[in-house]
C-alpha cells in the first residue's frame, strides 16, 4: 500500500487521487492521543506463551509508552480532507431518540471525548495487538491434532468469485449510437483481475472503444488500487496503448469514484475520472447523477484529442430495479469538449456540445 | 472445490418429476392426509419431525424435493425430513449414531452444544475428514449433559438447504422442569436460490437483499417532522462513514421464507394442548442466517433453559435469538388459541405457528414491527450509560474505562485502575482497555469501536422500549451451580470484524484462511473477551467447551454454547477446555462463518 502511495506522489497529474487517498488516511490524522493511561495497564498473561510470534510484547508497558511518543510526533498528513472529520453534530440528534434512556448525556460528552475517535481506516499504531499472539506458533496445518494440508477446512475467503457488471448499455437518439460500459472481475475479496470495457457502436460498427485490463488490489477499506494496460481502438484514427494506474472505490457520502492515470506512447499522459451517486427515490426507483472528465498531457491529432482538459459529461439516469440485477433506465447527458480538443472537433465541423437523451439497461450477473 | 458443489445441480433434472404438483400455498390449505400424501410424493416430510430414540440411531443424508414457496426445489435432508428427526436421548448414555451420506458431495453432522471428543464433533477439515459420498461414519460418544440442543451439517451450505434437527437429552435423574406437554419449536429459513449464488450476490452488492434502505421519502418526511438541520445531521455520520443505518441483516424475506417446524407461515404449524396444561416449548434457532424476535401475544413465557442449561426462571413477553441459540420456556395457556410469532430482525418477514385447544381456532397474526434504524450506540458503543456501573466524573455520567480517552482527560479514573484496587489478580475482571489488532487497520475492516459498551441489559435494536418485557443476557442466570467461579489464568481478546462493502467477515480483521489457531492449555481456566467492531449481532459458537458469560461485575453468570455479541458490545466469558483437540469457533450466521469469521481452537 505504501509503495503505491509513494508512486502516486511522484505523479503531479494525480493530485485528485491523492486527495481521495487522503480521505482514507485522515481518520488516522485526527489526533491519536489515545490513552496516556495505557501506561498504567498491566502486563497480562496470555493463553499460551507465544513462541514464534512476538505478540506478547505488545502488552509491555515500556513499548507502549514509546509507541505513544511515536504517535504524537507523527506528522499529520496534509492530504486530509475536511469532509472526513467526524462530525459530532451528526451524533446528537434523532438517531438517538429511540434510545434516550441508553444515552442520556451524549450531547455533553461527545465534544470532549469523540474528538479522538478513529473508527475507520488509518494506520495501525505500533503497539497494536498481534492477531497471531494466541497461536503458540501453531498453524491450521501444524501443531497438535492438525489436519493434513489437503484436508484442512477452506471457506469462502479462499474462494474466487466472478461478476460482470453492465453499468451502462444505452441508446442515444441524437447520434443514433449505442454506448456500452461494462466491468468484469474475477478473484478473491482483495485481489482481482478487472476488465473495464467502454465504447460506442454506430450502425453495428464499434466506432471507438477503450478497454482496461487491470490487476486490482484492495488497499484500504473502500479503495482498490489498479494497475494494468488500456487499449484504445478507433474506427477512424490511430489505436493507442497505455499503461494504467488507478484507484476505484467509495468516497465518503457514498460517491463511487473511478480514477485512472495513463502513460502512453511518445510520452503522452491522460487522466480520467468517473463519479457516480445514487439517490433512492424508493427502494427500487433510483436516480443516478454521473459525471466523467478526461484530461490529456499532449495533443493526439489523429484521434482529435488536444492537451489539457479535454471533455466532460454530466448525466442523470433514472432507473427502475425490477431486480438488483435488471434495471432499465432513461436519462439525459450533456457532453462538452474543451480547449484544444474542442478546436480539433470544430475543425472537423462537429459540435463541441451535445445533449443526449438516453434509454438503457443496467444489469449484472 | 467439490466442497461447494451443490446438490442443486440435480434440480433441473428432477423438476420434470414434479410438474403438475400443487403449489405450497395450496398444499397448506389441503386436509392433513392429503398434504402428507403430496409431501410424500415430493419426497420430503415437512412439519412435525419424526422422533428417534435409543442408544443406536441411524441417519441417512440425501437429496429430496421440497416446496416451501410454490416452487419445487431440491433440499439436502436427513431421513427425508425437514426438520431432521428429533433425537430424544438420555443423559449418561453412550450413543452410537451411524450417518450415511447419499449425496454426491462430502457431508457431516455436528452435534451443536454437545460436550464430546473432538473427533466426534463433526466439523470437516478440523475434527475429521468429513463423510464421503456413499460412506457411513459412526459417531460414538457419552452424553454428559441434558437439555435442548440441535444438530446440523457443518459442510458448505447444507445446513441452509435443510440439514438441521432437534437433539433432546433427557436428564438421567428427575426432570426439574415440570410440564404437562412439550413441543419442539424449531425456527429456520429457506431460500429457493442456490446458497452459493446468494453469497456471491452479496459479494457483488452487500445490500442486495436490503429493501429498507434510507430513501428520499424518509428524508423529506424527516424534514417535515424534525426540520432540515436534524434530518441532515441524522444522516451525516452514516453517509460519511459509508455505513447504512438499516444494515440489520444480510438476507431478508426478499429471498428467505421463514419456517417454524418446517412449515411456512401459510401452512401454520399447529400444536394442540388441553386447557389447564402447562406447556414447555423448546425453541431452537436452526436457521442459517436469521435472528428471530419471538413472542406469543397474550401469553407470558417463563424462560427456564438457555442453550440446554437450566436458568433461574424469568418471565418475559419476547426474546431475540440468533442461529445456534436455544431457549426453553414454560407457558400456561388458557382454553384459547395463540400465535407463535417470530419476526426476522430486519422486519422483512416472519415465521409463525399456532398453539390451540383444537384444530379449528386460530389467533390473529400481529403486524411486523416497524424497521428501526441503528443508533449511535450500535455504531460507536458506549459513550455513556452502564447499568449500575455508571459513575460520575466531572458531572458527567459515564462508564468507567469504556473510553480509552477518559483516563487521560479525567486524571486516570479509568476502569484499569479499578483492577488495581480489586486485588492481586489482574485477571479478576475482564480488561477494559480496547486493543485493536494491527490487522484491523486494513481493507477487511470497515469500522473499529474504541468505546465499546459492556452492559448486558440491552435487548438490541428494534426491541428497545417496545412496551414489552424483552429478555436480555442480563436476565439469564444459571442454576445448579454449574458455573465455575474459578478465576482465569489467561485472557484472550478477539474482535469481530467485517466490511459490508466487500462482504468480508473476519476476526481481528483476518479471515479464517489467513488466521492461526487460538491455543488454550488443557483444563486451564481462560477468559475470552469478544468485542464486536461491526454493526450486526454475531452469535458466537465455541465448540467443545462451555462459555460461561461474565457480567459487568466480573461474575460468571450463565453457561452458554452460543453467545450473541451485539454491535459495539464487548463481552467476556470464561471457559475451561476439558477436552483436547481442535475445535471450531465461529459466528453462527452461516454466511459470516463461511466468509471467514471463524477461528480454530487448539486444546493441548
Amino acid at each position: 500500500m505504501n509503495k503505491i502511495r509513494k508512486k502516486i506522489l511522484t505523479k503531479p497529474l494525480l493530485v485528485s487521487i491523492l486527495l481521495i487517498l487522503g480521505t482514507q488516511t485522515s481518520w488516522s490524522n485526527q489526533e491519536n492521543q489515545h490513552s496516556n493511561h495505557q501506561a498504567s495497564d498491566q502486563k497480562k498473561p496470555v493463553a499460551s506463551e507465544p513462541t514464534e510470534h512476538q505478540g506478547i510484547k505488545n502488552g509491555d508497558t515500556k513499548n507502549q509508552e514509546m509507541n505513544h511518543e511515536g504517535m504524537k510526533h507523527k506528522d499529520m498528513k496534509d492530504e486530509s480532507v475536511d469532509i472526513n472529520k467526524m462530525n459530532h453534530e451528526g451524533m446528537n440528534h434523532d438517531e438517538m431518540s429511540g434510545n434516550n434512556s441508553v444515552m442520556p448525556n451524549m450531547r455533553e460528552i461527545q465534544k470532549d471525548e469523540m474528538g479522538e475517535m478513529q473508527p475507520q481506516g488509518g494506520d495501525a499504531p505500533a503497539n497494536a495487538r498481534d492477531p497471531h499472539a494466541y497461536s503458540n506458533g501453531y498453524t491450521l496445518t501444524e501443531g497438535p491434532y492438525a489436519m493434513p494440508k489437503e484436508n484442512r477446512l477452506k471457506l469462502a475467503d479462499e474462494h474466487s468469485f466472478a461478476a460482470l457488471l453492465g453499468n451502462r448499455l444505452e441508446y442515444d437518439n441524437s447520434s443514433n449510437s449505442i454506448t456500452y460500459d461494462f466491468q468484469a472481475w474475477y478473484g478473491t475479496t482483495f485481489d482481482r483481475l478487472v476488465v473495464k470495457a467502454e465504447g460506442d457502436i454506430i450502425q453495428g460498427n464499434i466506432e471507438e472503444s477503450q478497454t482496461d485490463v487491470l490487476w486490482g488490489h484492495a488497499v484500504s477499506t473502500f479503495w482498490d488500487a489498479q494497475i494494468g494496460v488500456r487499449l484504445d481502438s478507433y474506427d477512424e484514427g490511430k489505436n493507442r496503448q497505455w499503461v494504467a494506474l488507478g484507484l476505484q472505490g467509495l468516497a465518503p457520502y457514498w460517491f463511487e469514484l473511478d480514477m485512472t492515470a495513463y502513460v502512453g506512447e511518445s510520452g503522452n499522459t491522460a487522466l480520467t475520472v468517473e463519479a457516480e451517486y445514487e439517490l433512492l427515490l424508493t427502494q427500487k426507483l433510483i436516480f443516478q447523477p454521473r459525471t466523467e472528465i478526461s484530461l490529456y498531457g499532449k495533443d493526439d491529432l489523429q484521434n482529435n484529442l488536444g492537451s489539457g482538459f479535454s471533455s466532460s459529461s454530466i448525466g442523470f439516469r433514472l432507473r427502475y430495479e425490477f431486480s438488483r440485477q435488471f434495471a432499465p433506465y432513461l436519462g439525459v447527458e450533456w457532453v462538452n469538449q474543451y480547449g484544444a480538443t474542442a478546436d480539433l472537433v470544430k475543425l472537423k465541423g462537429n459540435d463541441t456540445r451535445e445533449t443526449n437523451i438516453l434509454a438503457g439497461l443496467r444489469f449484472w450477473f | 472445490m467439490t466442497y461447494y458443489n451443490n446438490s442443486f445441480k440435480a434440480l433441473l433434472k428432477r423438476r420434470r418429476f414434479v410438474q403438475g404438483i400443487i403449489a405450497g400455498g395450496v398444499l397448506a390449505a389441503a386436509p392433513k392426509y392429503l398434504s402428507s400424501a403430496i409431501a410424500a410424493e415430493l419426497g420430503t416430510l415437512t412439519g412435525n419431525a419424526p422422533e428417534l430414540s435409543g442408544q443406536v440411531i441411524e441417519l441417512e443424508i440425501a437429496e429430496s424435493a421440497v416446496n416451501f414457496t410454490g416452487v419445487t426445489r431440491m433440499a439436502t435432508t436427513i431421513n427425508n425430513s425437514i426438520p431432521a428427526p428429533t433425537l430424544r436421548l438420555r443423559e449418561g448414555d453412550e450413543v452410537t449414531i451411524k450417518v450415511t451420506n447419499r449425496l454426491s458431495v462430502p457431508s457431516s453432522i455436528h452435534w451443536h452444544g454437545i460436550i464430546l471428543p473432538f473427533q466426534m464433533d463433526g466439523v470437516p477439515g478440523i475434527s475429521f475428514k468429513g463423510i464421503m459420498p456413499g460412506e457411513t461414519f459412526t459417531y460414538q460418544f457419552k452424553l454428559q449433559q441434558s437439555g435442548t440442543y440441535w444438530y446440523h451439517s457443518h459442510s458448505g451450505f447444507q445446513e441452509m438447504t435443510g440439514m438441521y434437527g432437534a437433539l433432546i437429552i433427557e436428564p438421567r435423574e428427575t426432570e426439574t422442569i415440570v410440564a404437562d406437554r412439550e413441543f419442539v419449536v424449531q425456527l429456520s429459513d429457506w431460500t429457493d436460490e442456490v446458497p452459493m449464488d446468494v453469497f456471491r450476490k452479496l459479494k457483488v452488492q452487500g445490500d442486495y437483499y436490503n429493501y429498507n434502505q434510507p430513501t428520499i421519502q424518509n428524508f423529506t418526511n424527516d424534514i417535515k417532522q424534525k426540520g432540515l438541520d436534524k434530518a441532515l445531521s441524522s444522516r451525516k455520520m452514516w453517509n460519511q462513514m459509508r455505513m447504512s443505518p438499516t444494515d440489520l441483516a444480510d438476507l431478508s424475506a426478499a429471498t428467505m421464507t421463514y419456517l417454524l417446524n418446517g412449515s411456512n407461515p401459510a401452512s401454520n404449524w399447529r400444536g394442540l394442548f388441553k386447557p389447564g396444561e402447562r406447556v414447555r416449548l423448546r425453541f431452537i434457532n436452526g436457521s442459517s442466517n436469521t435472528f428471530f424476535d419471538v413472542r406469543i401475544p397474550k401469553l407470558q413465557m417463563s424462560v427456564v433453559q438457555a442453550d440446554g442449561q437450566n436458568v433461574k426462571p424469568v418471565w418475559i413477553d419476547e426474546f431475540r435469538f440468533g442461529p445456534g441459540e436455544t431457549y426453553d420456556v414454560l407457558i400456561e395457556p388458557k382454553a384459547d388459541a395463540y400465535t407463535l410469532f417470530a419476526q426476522s430482525i430486519n422486519r422483512s418477514g416472519y415465521a409463525r405457528g399456532t398453539l390451540a385447544i383444537n384444530q379449528d381456532i386460530s389467533a390473529p397474526v400481529p403486524e411486523l414491527d416497524p424497521v428501526e434504524w441503528l443508533t449511535m450506540t450500535d455504531m460507536m458503543g458506549s459513550m455513556t450509560h452502564g447499568a449500575g456501573a455508571a459513575m460520575v466524573m466531572g458531572g458527567k455520567d459515564m462508564v468507567a474505562g469504556k473510553m480509552d480517552h477518559s483516563g487521560m482527560k479525567h486524571g486516570g479514573m479509568s476502569m484499569d485502575h479499578k483492577q488495581h484496587n480489586m486485588g492481586k489478580n489482574p485477571l479478576a475482571q475482564a480488561s477494559s482497555k480496547v486493543r485493536h489488532a494491527k490487522t484491523e487497520y486494513g481493507p477487511s475492516v470497515d469500522m473499529r469501536v474504541d468505546m465499546p459498551r459492556t452492559n448486558l441489559d440491552d435487548p438490541g435494536i428494534g426491541l428497545r422500549n417496545n412496551g414489552r418485557k424483552v429478555l436480555t443476557l442480563a436476565d439469564l442466570q444459571s442454576i445448579d451451580g454449574i458455573v465455575n467461579q474459578k478465576p482465569p489464568s489467561a485472557e484472550i481478546e478477539l474482535h469481530l470484524t467485517g466490511n459490508m462493502e466487500r462482504y468480508s467477515w473476519s476476526i481481528d480483521g483476518l479471515e479464517f484462511g489467513k488466521s492461526t489457531p487460538v491455543h488454550m492449555k488443557h483444563n486451564q481456566r481462560v477468559r475470552v473477551i469478544l468485542q464486536n467492531d461491526t454493526m450486526m449481532t454475531h452469535p458466537m459458537h465455541l465448540h467443545g467447551m462451555w462459555s460461561d458469560l461474565e457480567n459487568e461485575q466480573g461474575q460468571a453468570q450463565v453457561r452458554r454454547h452460543t453467545i450473541p455479541v451485539q454491535p459495539a458490545q464487548r463481552i467476556s466469558f470464561l471457559t475451561t477446555p476439558h477436552d483436547v483437540g481442535r475445535w471450531a469457533w465461529h459466528c453462527h450466521l452461516l454466511f459470516h462463518m463461511d466468509a471467514g469469521m471463524f477461528r480454530e481452537v487448539i486444546v493441548s
